[in-house]
């Protein structure tokens, strides 16, 4: 193996890098402890002689691993994109010069601090192999939409009119969904730039209801495919070689292969029956899904109550009926468009019963959004809706049709208002299937150590409310059959950083079954999940990761002979990704798998590797530190810094002028969830005297970009002050810190205070 | 009550809002409100209202006719302004609450010895004699308006600011006797007359 490895290092010498440290002796360190076959200098590395240097090394000096010394690995991306070898990068930039200041009698440590990081790029760089994708999966250009309502149609089309083909499966006998049953719409264009504050100006107000044109469009698109009265019954597979079961209410089923799913299961109504004291049970007491029907059933002709047949001549809208409260049996969140949907019913009254029905709005907070939200409700206004700032106590029968009971909190009274009929805004509940991480997410609300005693009776109400949840997607993974929730049962996906991601790889979630919206968010919406499905499908047959670390072509393998089967990989994996073969053994996907690498940080017996980032990438690394003896007073530090957050938190601080202490040797890692407590171990008896891990937040809020990773590792780490006092040391020397990418001022001075715990606890006796 | 008023008690009976829009100066403005509240708490005699100007607009929703119209608030405004330049939905405040202050008058709901409203009868009186405001007789009739013993306490608390006022030219004691006025005294008087009329025809008109 040896014979066909070639090892260059290349050092640039530029940005000040020269200036600041001793170039001769980096190149002596990179080859002579590096062993670096060649090692170059130039003083701009990254201009086009510099690349041209790097280029002709590997084509024609047959180069196959590369060593650059330069700046930060998150800076000259695409200058050194070197595809073809296997490629590391020391930060001399950020991580040395613009860390440390430019006086004489820091000089000797801040080189000591560039010569490890070439020792350690040298090191890890032997240890990495040119990733190359597995090839599991080609090109399928078949995308598979569950749901055909506004969301999955629309989806379907932007697909289809990028050249996919798509399947929709709609449980009911037809498309469309609720929207198609709505009487108007929400507007969603702005009143034009310029048009003026005034009473009279001319102001959106509801539009008409297209949804029947969407439907004819899907049906006269030949590359979409409609299931109507169908389910999926069982998903297999990975993205670009998924195989899902479409069954029929008949029972038979078609098996189809897909590249990419769009999960577009909508929303269903929640039971205000529930709730006695909305009073629904009055027949002049309805929904506002209900009125719908009451609006379309009258034509353009005046609205009747449902009773007796009476025009309705005044009429309350209850807003946040059973809605954002943390009373029992209430929705804990508020849907968001359901005053959207007032004004717009308030419009039939106004236009339909006439100008002169009382149209009552008891708003709590009134929210408009959208780009014509607020134009709307000022249309509202004009139309002279009367918008009333009221807490509902009670809608009670009684007067002309029933009463609303309420408390005006602007005039501070309370009143009972008589109407013909109250229309009640009821909340959108997801349709999302049931919730495969249910027991971990209760568990994890608990206090630890009542965590062992609560498991068996929250598996028990787990198990007993999943009964009531019908499965969407009946996925065959390992990891339970649907989408993991986020919050109050919506679908998992990140609300802004990553819309429509979700914890399984090539399965989008759009529209309410993420969080409550409209049609034209829903919409705009569901052209985001058909991008993202496009995207996965053709990443998926390149063996590119998704989001976030997209386009990397490594991947998960493991050592066989050393696996105990001991599953912790197929349970911590974040994403789902890891299923079991038939002799129970791992079984990765690549193409479901996001590359975090916290199945080997799981991992006890440390077979699990990527090419290019491995148990020894880092663990070599690590080895390769040059430990001072303890008379020389010079601690080292070791930081595992998280690559998304905590990494970029450290370049800037440099590039800010913070300082960062000569002690510190910093690390990239994928995740801290792919942190081996072996590094730990290792780094310890090499004789570093404290250790530092950075990663992102977790818990409810969490930042992590993989989800769980730093919530695994919070996890593994409680055990590793057990390690310490086995070694006989401080646990304070090993912290784990949540570290934001804006942390940029703390961040360093998270590493200072490690300096000042060592000042205090000393240095570690490990050092030979 | 006046008659006016039982009209329009009558006409608007359940719809205060729209017998606001129809009869008060700036009235259609009101709907468009949408209680944020800057107003009040611009105002700098805010905490002096009984219902600051967000409160009026909500009362006027509601119906609550009698309260609003015979409510001593839209007599605090100092018209400094403060809400029309802050107001996001940019309705003229200032211009409604004298609306409504005029519309209260017209029916005669001010309340009794409301200072505002009696200065503002005295000050238009004073003016309409000559088409000038005559300092001299403004500042005097406003000081005995609560009889001649209080008049004389009024005008000695003031001494000093009068005679700066007389040094400064200000004011002139030449003015008791007759006082400066317009060219056209008698032309203007017929103009606002005619005004007056067709507004009295317009609420009558709305009765």
């Amino acid at each position: 193996m040896a014979d066909d490895k070639k090892f260059a290092g290349f050092i640039c010498t530029g940005c000040g890098i020269g200036d600041r440290l001793d170039a001769k002796q980096l190149e002596m360190t990179a080859t002579r402890d590096g062993k670096m076959q060649t090692c170059h200098t130039h003083e701009m590395l990254c201009s086009k002689e510099g690349i041209e240097l790097i280029r002709n090394e590997i084509d024609n000096e047959g180069a196959t691993h590369i060593m650059i010394a330069a700046c930060s690995r998150r800076a000259k991306v695409e200058a050194f994109n070197f595809t073809d070898v296997a490629m590391t990068r020391a930060n001399l930039r950020e991580g040395v010069i613009w860390a440390r200041p430019d006086t004489d009698e820091n000089q000797e440590t801040t080189q000591e601090m560039a010569d490890d990081y070439i020792r350690m790029a040298c090191a890890e760089v032997k240890f990495m192999t040119k990733p190359t994708p597995s090839g599991e999966q080609g090109l399928n250009k078949n995308i598979l939409v569950v749901g055909g309502g506004v969301t999955g149609m629309t989806a379907a089309l932007e697909a289809a009119a990028a050249g996919f083909d798509c399947h929709i499966v709609e449980k009911e006998g037809e498309l469309g969904g609720w929207a198609a049953k709505w009487h108007k719409r929400i507007p969603y264009r702005a009143a034009p730039e310029g048009t003026s504050n005034s009473r009279t100006a001319h102001l959106p107000g509801p539009i008409d209801n297209d949804v029947a044109d969407l439907i004819a469009q899907v049906e006269a698109n030949d590359r979409i495919t409609v299931h109507l009265n169908s389910k999926v019954t069982k998903t297999s597979g990975a993205p670009g070689r998924f195989s899902a079961d479409i069954t029929t209410e008949s029972g038979s089923t078609t098996t189809e292969n897909f590249g990419a799913i769009i999960q577009a299961s909508g929303w269903k109504a929640f039971d205000i029956d529930s709730l006695p004291e909305y009073g629904h049970g009055n027949p002049d007491v309805v929904t506002n899904i209900e009125l719908e029907a009451l609006a379309r059933e009258a034509g353009d002709g005046p609205i009747k109550r449902p009773s007796d047949g009476k025009e309705v001549k005044s009429v309350a809208f209850v807003q946040n009926a059973g809605q954002a409260s943390e009373k029992e049996g209430y929705l804990p969140y508020h849907s968001g468009i359901g005053d959207l949907v007032a004004i717009k019913q308030a419009f039939y009254f106004k236009e339909q019963n006439g100008d002169d029905c009382d149209t009552v709005i008891l708003f709590d907070n009134l929210r408009t959004p959208g780009a014509a939200g607020e134009d709307f409700y000022r249309a509202g206004q004009q139309r002279m809706i009367t918008f009333t700032k009221g807490e509902v106590k009670e809608v009670t029968s009684g007067g002309n049709g029933a009463t609303v009971k309420f408390k005006d909190r602007i005039l501070d009274e309370d009143v009972d208002l008589d109407v013909d009929l109250v229309v009640l805004d009821t909340g959108m509940v997801p349709n999302s299937g049931p919730d495969p991480y249910a027991v971990t997410v209760a568990l994890e609300k608990l206090p630890l150590e009542e965590r062992d005693a609560a498991k068996e009776e929250i598996e028990k109400q787990v198990a007993e409310q999943a009964v009531s949840i019908e499965s969407i997607l009946n996925l065959d993974y390992r990891q339970g059959t649907d989408l993991p929730h986020l919050v109050n049962g919506f679908t998992d996906s990140h609300f802004i950083c990553f819309p429509y991601e979700t914890r399984r790889t090539g399965i989008y979630a759009a529209g309410p079954v993420r969080r409550p919206m409209d049609i034209k968010q829903a919409q705009d919406d569901a052209t985001g999940a058909a991008m993202k499905a496009i995207q996965e499908a053709i990443n998926a047959s390149q063996g590119r990761a998704a989001h976030p670390r997209s386009g990397d072509l490594s991947y998960p393998s493991f050592r066989r002979e050393g696996c105990t089967q001991c599953k912790r990989c197929t349970v911590e994996c974040p994403f789902g990704a890891i299923d079991e073969d038939e002799e129970r053994y791992p079984k990765y996907n690549e193409a479901r798998c996001r590359r975090c690498g916290t199945c080997m940080g799981a991992c006890p017996v440390r077979v699990i590797s990527f090419e290019n980032y491995s148990i020894d990438t880092v663990g070599q690394q690590i080895k390769n530190v040059d430990i001072p003896d303890e008379f020389e007073e010079k601690p080292r530090i070791l930081v595992l810094a998280c690559e998304n957050d905590a990494y970029p938190a450290l370049d800037q601080a440099a590039m800010s002028g913070q300082e960062i202490s000569p002690w510190a040797r910093v690390i990239p890692v994928r995740c801290l969830g792919s942190v081996s407590l072996s590094w730990i171990t290792d780094s310890m008896n090499n004789g570093f005297d404290g250790i530092i891990m950075m990663g992102c937040q977790r818990g409810e809020d969490y930042q992590c970009h993989f989800v769980r990773g730093s919530t695994m590792a919070a996890e593994r780490m409680r055990k590793v002050g057990d390690t310490l006092s086995t070694l006989n040391l401080e646990p304070e020397r090993v912290i784990v810190h949540e570290v934001a990418i804006t942390d940029i001022e703390r961040a360093p001075r998270l590493i200072k205070d490690m300096e000042e715990v060592i000042e205090r606890v000393g240095l570690s006796p490990f050092k030979f | 009550m006046s008659d006016m008023n039982t009209a329009m008690v009558e006409k608007y009976r359940s719809n205060f809002l729209k017998e606001v829009e129809a009869n008060v100066e700036e009235g259609q403005w009101v709907k468009m409100c949408m209680q944020c509240g800057v107003c009040s708490g611009s105002c700098p005699l805010g905490p002096y209202w009984a219902h600051p100007p967000q409160e009026i607009f909500m009362m006027i929703r509601a119906g609550k006719r009698e309260e609003v119209l015979s409510s001593d608030s839209m007599w605090m405004c100092t018209s400094c302004y403060n809400c029309i330049v802050r107001c996001p939905r940019e309705l003229p405040i200032t211009h409604i609450m004298h609306g409504l202050a005029t519309y209260a008058k017209k029916l005669g709901l001010v309340p009794k010895n409301q200072p505002t409203a009696q200065f503002s009868q005295i000050f238009w009186d004073n003016m309409m004699k000559k088409g000038r405001v005559n300092e001299l007789k403004l500042g005097l009739s406003l000081y005995f308006k609560d009889g001649f013993g209080q008049g004389i306490k009024n005008a000695l608390a003031n001494q000093k600011l009068g005679m700066n006022m007389m040094k400064a030219k200000r004011m002139s004691a030449a003015e008791f006797f007759g006082g400066h006025g317009v060219k056209d005294v008698a032309g203007l008087q017929k103009m606002i007359k005619k005004a007056e009329e067709i507004e009295a025809a317009k609420l009558e008109a709305n009765k």
